[in-house]
């Protein structure tokens, strides 16, 4: 292990991994609105928007993001549509994203029993009153495992972007890889900076799954 | 109408090789999941007996493999064992390592995710019912623990195949790659090819993996 090869690459990975947070925050951001609203729409079984949303669903978990994003990247010029890297990287992670946050919100929604529902209306309270302090509350809890599991996911799925050409931590150790073969350096480098990512979300999120889990109703 | 270029895909054999591509990415998921999904029911398995040692090992695995991206697993292999052991895998070979390992991990968390979800009160009502040990699993808990880890496990299939679009970053041929070397050959004669081509291969991909949702979720359906 050459440790001055490292600390003289280590800014380069600094800002690799910067750039990859950026653009999965931002997409995950969107992934959530998207998956919000495609949850609503079918909660409320909104004509025509229910279909759309129902194949949407089916075309983004079915397809992998590497394929979404050349077909972003390099299709989509073609027909006029130019779109910077980042930009490709932050609609395809929420176009994947989207459909894997609606159904996680749709079975929190789903998982809120219809007795709920009916306690309250029969307590007097209205339909907007029903939805904010008894249904969200419940329905949120529920799917936060779920939503916990799914950033960490499209966190994961960020090291695709190297493929289309955005200087991410893969993009980075494979570059140093071909350039100075490097290579055990290259990829220690790369392991730690993907640990010091996904190792806190993922302890933040077995920490909130435990506290929601006091927060579940009867069992 | 402007030109979309797939007309590319119908010269010479280049759908054909197309598909090819396809089936490349087919097999590497098809092998690595036949092999783990033995190997992950021995995990789970594991992971819920009571000792600690064999827990413990079993859970750093499954963690360790599950938080890092396979990309950078399929990197770690390929490029990692060439200069670690100067062994020179093949990338075709070194993905389905990856896949098996990543596979392994999956199988083996649903599958605890399955044992533990059957109460308790399953394995104490068949002791006072007389069963015997074996009795219990074959008739008692196996059937129900398959109930629920059938459709997951057809699940992650499709997510394997998905998957495996990511060997194109270590230099196996398959459907992207064959799409790209499409493009670039007939960039004189249609240079709006990129859209058709990648157009078909997302739809491909849509339609290897859609028919085995459906049935995962047809199945989860009617078990639960």
């Amino acid at each position: 292990m050459n440790w001055e090869f490292i600390i003289k690459y280590l800014p380069l990975y600094q800002r690799a991994a910067i750039l990859t947070v950026k653009i999965g925050v931002i997409g995950i951001v969107f992934a959530v609105l998207v998956g919000l609203v495609c949850a609503a729409v079918q909660y409320y079984k909104i004509p025509v928007a229910r279909q759309i949303t129902a194949v949407y669903i089916e075309l983004s978990r079915n397809t992998p993001l590497l394929v979404q994003l050349f077909f972003l990247y390099y299709g989509f010029p073609k027909i006029g549509v130019r779109l910077s890297a980042e930009v490709c990287g932050v609609v395809g992670l929420a176009f994947l994203g989207g459909s894997y946050m609606a159904e996680a919100f749709r079975s929190g929604l789903e998982a809120v029993d219809d007795v709920q529902k009916e306690s309250a209306f029969s307590l007097g309270l209205n339909s907007r009153q029903i939805l904010g302090y008894v249904i969200l509350p419940q329905a949120l809890s529920t799917s936060v495992p779920a939503l916990v599991a799914n950033i960490i996911f499209l966190l994961k799925e960020t090291s695709v972007f190297s493929a289309i050409s955005l200087m991410d931590l893969m993009f980075t150790a494979k570059d140093l890889i071909g350039l100075y073969y490097k290579t055990t350096e290259s990829l220690f480098l790369l392991v730690v900076f993907y640990l010091l990512i996904l190792l806190p979300v993922s302890i933040v999120g077995t920490l909130l799954e435990r506290r929601l889990r006091y927060a579940g109703f009867g069992d | 109408m402007p030109d979309l270029g797939i007309e590319v895909l119908f010269k010479g054999t280049n759908m054909l090789r197309l598909l090819q591509g396809l089936w490349v990415a087919m097999r590497i998921s098809l092998i690595s999941i036949a092999v783990s999904i033995p190997l992950g029911i021995i995990v789970g398995a594991l992971m819920t007996v009571k000792n600690m040692a064999v827990k413990a090992v079993s859970k750093v695995y499954l963690e360790v493999i599950r938080i890092m991206p396979q990309l950078v697993l399929l990197f770690l292999v390929y490029f990692g064992t060439t200069r670690a052991m100067g062994i020179n895998l093949s990338g075709e070979l070194a993905s389905i390592i990856v896949f098996v390992l990543w596979g392994t991990a999956e199988m083996g968390d649903l599958v605890r995710g399955a044992l533990i979800s059957i109460p308790k009160h399953q394995y104490e009502s068949s002791q006072a019912l007389g069963l015997t040990k074996s009795q219990t699993y074959l008739y008692i808990i196996i059937p129900q623990t398959l109930r629920r880890l059938l459709p997951l496990s057809i699940n992650l299939i499709t997510r394997m195949i998905k998957t495996t679009s990511l060997v194109l970053m270590i230099g196996v041929v398959e459907m992207l790659k064959v799409a790209q070397q499409i493009i670039e050959a007939n960039r004189m004669s249609s240079p709006n090819a990129a859209f058709g081509v990648f157009l078909v291969v997302f739809v491909l991909y849509f339609l290897a993996c859609w028919p085995i949702s459906m049935l995962a979720r047809y199945l989860e359906k009617k078990w639960s």
